[in-house]
């Protein structure tokens, strides 16, 4: 009786949190609607209702195979693409493009991925399998851009893959390969990692013998930095790698070490590689190149001195340069500087509350990890939160000039159909985990209260 | 585990307040600095945005208007003259590459809509667009183009003042420019010779010649020096600080009251009036007239000249050995604009009382309510009512039996007094020599208006070629 309760009082929690993303939908493609109704056909309207309905479907998917998830992970996950998705349509509304459809579907793909993973990995355990497989092909997807034919160059940065007409960001998949990996490994190694370690210097080291796998992954990183010259792709991999070994083995002093290991490999980099060197440069000073190498990151600024405490204004803020043909002021504002665009026309409040989604999403995640029972669950659910986290923090760090600006995108908000399928295999895995643990304590606390436990 | 996942959150908890806190630095706590950065355009085209408010003059002709180009978001306002070069001057121009010259720069404020910070605040919230005022001048339309037709496009300017309340009823400066040509041309105006840019009504400095006798026959009248019965003996020619000054037409006048002395301009009185009262008083009253610091006028201050005695650039004062003999007659270095002299026949024709010149007269919003309207302003108290009265005596002969025939208008008395200022060896003038002038103001016993008319580069007299052109526009502006 009780435990027909808790399953479906969770679901119903799900259902209602989806009111909230009803309304934001709803709400922006009204007012997006009213100011350019004569550049926008009728039936762009029904892509609101379009990813509702998904959103609903999905629900329904989630009530009937994972009816223990945890209820607030997808509709924060869809509030954030519902942000986003208004704000793509609002700049369609602007420069007449299609791209809010395009996004509708890559949300229906992504979410058809999910259903996917879902499916066909009910017991996740079996990645645990091959990992060394997952970690072989994440380091494949990673060095794809640098591939001939199919490698693409944007910026400087090797960050795509083009093959005919698709283009595709091969960093979004590789990150939860990556954590997959890190996540098996260090459950395997982390006793021995923290037992044989060794003083020396008041510092903490882990025995030599262990370390070898870990400088690998710093060498990796590096290695990114070189090969990909992405900052901020490494940066986040490199954080979700120290986050997940502080976890694993609790030494502080392992992150401070791979932490200065990576300042010192990212110092000579600096040095070596000419385009990080121009990035970091025009981080420290834009104003050197206003016109050039600082515009965008200037124009981010600036469009954000706009917004203010309130914001300009939904659909009022300056994208594009007034009379001429689309030419950008605000660069990349769909994808890059999405966040600027939130910021200027949401103000620092609208802002803080996209950063607040966030933080809320890396609350219900590491909740997953913290009610898991096992050790590969734990870490699993800690490095694919962690991941998701530092990409938002690196892309709006990189517009708020914390870090230097690189073009990773803005989890689930930005447009671009890899970061929308990435993380909802993402989500599937979180949820995955997240519906064995919250099982297990139900069914804990069943045994607990009709007595049946011994 | 679990005790390392809460410190992880915690620190991804930092890492997010410190993007809250960057973003509040840049939208908020450094936005007035970034939005004041050289290589911002966003304020430049956020105010080409914004439906700046039309101009009109005061009889309800257009004189600037904004018109949408584009739409949405990237939609903006370009201003367009439909008079072309009739207000070129002092309306000035309003272009996003150009920037705001004029009166178009100095009403910026209520021709953009700026409101206090906190409406415009509630506006922010509500999404509504700023709109910008209508500003409705003094400006007469017909007495503007007439003093623009009677110019002829002979260099020169023409002021009009409504006495009693400092209203700017018609301000010329020729040559004149199409203020719609401007983001084509400016770089070409502004090399040009000619100087089309120059607002001469208020930037043009000229040597003003007999019609500063005005100045210094107030300065005499009105300090007690002399009453208008006073005689002063005036030969053809009497030395002033050692060299020999002579009246313009060589006559021997004798023993002149200044109603004679200035109806035929006679040099020999006003320098030997002008070392009796000294430098101190006539200084005195140049202030009280306006001279010396620059007008009060509602236009921006770098387009505005001071009137008085120049070293250069340098503004000298009393002290610094200025020949006051020769200023009294409207000589030495000393130079006005024409604007200043309006402001001297309009201080005569009010009384004695100098008005604040204003070419605004009203702010109205978009929907026509009205914001404020200008109210008469007095500048100075310089003369007494009796000395002006003094003083309108003998302008009205200079008008009906003296130098300034010209601008006599049938059945309406005219008060005035002609100039003609040589100034040799002018590099722009062709070889014309003088500067030809006329400051007056009509019907003399109940001034309507006051005009300043100067012409540069000519060969005739002030009384031949400016009063015909002050007469012109006092005629058109009586007449309505």
């Amino acid at each position: 009786m009780g435990a027909r309760v808790s399953r479906y009082s969770a679901r119903n929690r799900e259902l209602l949190a989806l009111v909230p993303v009803a309304l934001l939908l709803t709400i922006g493609f009204a007012a997006v609607f009213g100011q350019n109704d004569d550049r926008l056909s009728n039936l762009s309207l029904s892509y609101g209702l379009y990813f509702l309905a998904i959103c609903l479907a999905t629900h329904i998917y989630i009530r009937i195979r994972l009816p223990d998830a945890d209820p607030y992970l997808f509709p924060l996950m869809a509030l954030l693409t519902a942000f986003g998705f208004v704000m793509i349509y609002r700049l369609d509304a602007e420069f007449g493009n299609e791209l809010a459809r395009d996004q509708a579907n890559w949300f229906v793909l992504g979410l058809i991925l999910f259903a996917v993973v879902v499916h066909f990995l009910r017991d996740y355990s079996v990645l645990e399998r091959y990992r060394y497989t997952i970690a072989a092909i994440g380091i494949g997807l990673l060095l794809a851009p640098r591939l001939p034919l199919i490698g693409a160059q944007v910026n400087g940065a090797y960050l795509g893959v083009k093959i005919g007409p698709f283009g595709f960001q091969p960093a979004e998949l590789a990150k939860i390969c990556i954590v997959i990996f890190l996540a098996s490994y260090l459950r395997e190694h982390r006793e021995l990692l923290v037992i044989n370690a060794r003083r020396f210097l008041g510092l903490t080291l882990p025995p030599l013998k262990h370390l070898g796998p870990l400088l690998v992954v710093w060498g990796a990183a590096m290695f990114m930095l070189i090969f990909i010259r992405d900052l901020g792709s490494s940066l986040m991999f490199f954080a979700a790698f120290l986050s997940l070994l502080y976890v694993a083995t609790g030494r502080l002093s392992f992150v401070v070490i791979g932490m200065a290991m990576f300042m010192v490999g990212a110092y000579f980099i600096y040095n070596l590689v000419p385009h990080v060197t121009d990035r970091v440069d025009i981080w420290l000073d834009p104003y050197q190149d206003p016109g050039g190498a600082g515009y965008q990151i200037l124009q981010s600024m600036f469009a954000q001195a706009d917004g203010g405490l309130f914001g300009k204004g939904f659909a009022e803020s300056m994208v594009a340069i007034p009379g001429t043909d689309g030419a950008p002021l605000l660069p990349a504002a769909h994808t890059d500087l999405i966040y600027t665009l939130i910021v200027s026309e949401l103000g620092l409040f609208g802002g803080a509350a996209v950063i607040a989604i966030y933080l809320l999403i890396a609350a219900r995640g590491f909740k997953v990890a913290l009610m898991a029972n096992d050790g590969f669950s734990k870490l699993l659910a800690t490095g694919l939160t962690a991941v998701f986290a530092f990409q938002a923090f690196v892309i709006i760090g990189g517009v708020t000039r914390v870090i230097p600006l690189t073009g990773v995108t803005l989890p689930l908000v930005s447009y671009g159909g890899s970061s929308i399928l990435a993380n909802f295999i993402l989500l599937a895995l979180l949820l995955l985990v997240s519906n064995k643990a919250r099982r297990e304590a139900r069914e804990g606390d069943q045994m607990a209260t009709t007595g049946g436990w011994q | 585990m679990n005790a390392q996942i809460i410190k992880l959150f915690a620190f991804i908890t930092v890492c997010f307040a410190v993007l809250v806190g960057f973003t509040s630095y840049w939208a908020v706590i450094d936005a007035d600095n970034l939005k004041n950065e050289r290589v911002n355009k966003r304020p430049l085209f956020e105010a080409q945005q914004i439906k700046r408010g039309t101009i009109y003059t005061a009889d309800g002709a257009v004189i600037a208007r904004s018109k949408a180009q584009g739409t949405g978001a990237s939609r903006q306002f370009v201003r367009r003259y439909p008079t072309a070069g009739l207000f070129g001057h002092p309306i000035g121009y309003s272009f996003i590459s150009q920037g705001n010259s004029e009166f178009e720069a100095f009403h910026n404020s209520e021709l953009i809509g700026d409101d206090s910070e906190f409406t415009s605040i509630i506006d922010e919230i509500k999404g509504e667009k700023q709109v910008g005022h209508d500003v409705i001048t003094n400006l007469d339309s017909t007495a503007q183009r007439t003093a623009f037709d009677l110019l002829a496009g002979r260099p020169g300017a023409v002021v009009a003042i409504e006495p009693s309340t400092g209203a700017i009823k018609a301000m010329v400066s020729q040559p004149p420019y199409d203020p719609n040509t401007i983001p084509d041309s400016l770089t070409e105006l502004n090399k040009d010779p000619a100087a089309p840019l120059l607002n001469r009504p208020t930037q043009g400095q000229y040597p003003p010649g007999s019609t500063f006798k005005l100045v210094t026959a107030a300065a005499a009248l009105d300090s007690g020096k002399i009453d208008a019965d006073t005689t002063i003996d005036s030969p053809a020619s009497i030395d002033i600080q050692g060299n020999p000054l002579a009246n313009a037409d060589a006559t021997d006048y004798g023993d002149i009251n200044v109603e004679t002395a200035l109806t035929h301009s006679v040099n020999t009185f006003f320098a030997q009036l002008g070392e009796d009262i000294g430098t101190d008083t006539l200084y005195e009253y140049m202030d009280r007239f306006g001279f010396n610091s620059k007008p009060e006028i509602d236009l921006p201050d770098g387009q505005l000249s001071v009137s008085g005695v120049f070293d250069g650039n340098k503004l000298l004062s009393p002290d610094e050995g200025v020949d006051v003999g020769r200023i009294a007659i409207g000589q030495e270095r000393l130079l006005a604009t024409p604007l200043q002299m309006a402001e001297v026949g309009a201080t005569i024709a009010n009384g004695g009382k100098l008005m604040k010149p204003q070419i605004w007269k009203e702010v109205k919003d978009v929907d026509g309510r009205s914001i404020k309207t200008m109210d008469p302003d007095q500048q100075s108290d310089v003369i007494s009512e009796d000395s002006a009265a003094q003083l309108t005596e003998a302008m009205k002969a200079v008008v009906n039996e003296g130098t300034g025939t010209a601008a006599a208008l049938s059945g309406i008395d005219v008060a005035g007094k002609t100039g003609t200022a040589e100034v040799p060896g002018r590099e722009s003038c062709d070889g014309l020599p003088n500067q030809a002038w006329f400051v007056g103001f009509a019907p003399a016993d109940d001034p309507q208006i006051a005009v300043a008319a100067t012409v540069e580069c000519t060969d005739g007299q002030g009384g031949t070629v400016a009063a015909p052109i002050a007469a012109g526009v006092m005629q058109t502006l009586i007449g309505e």
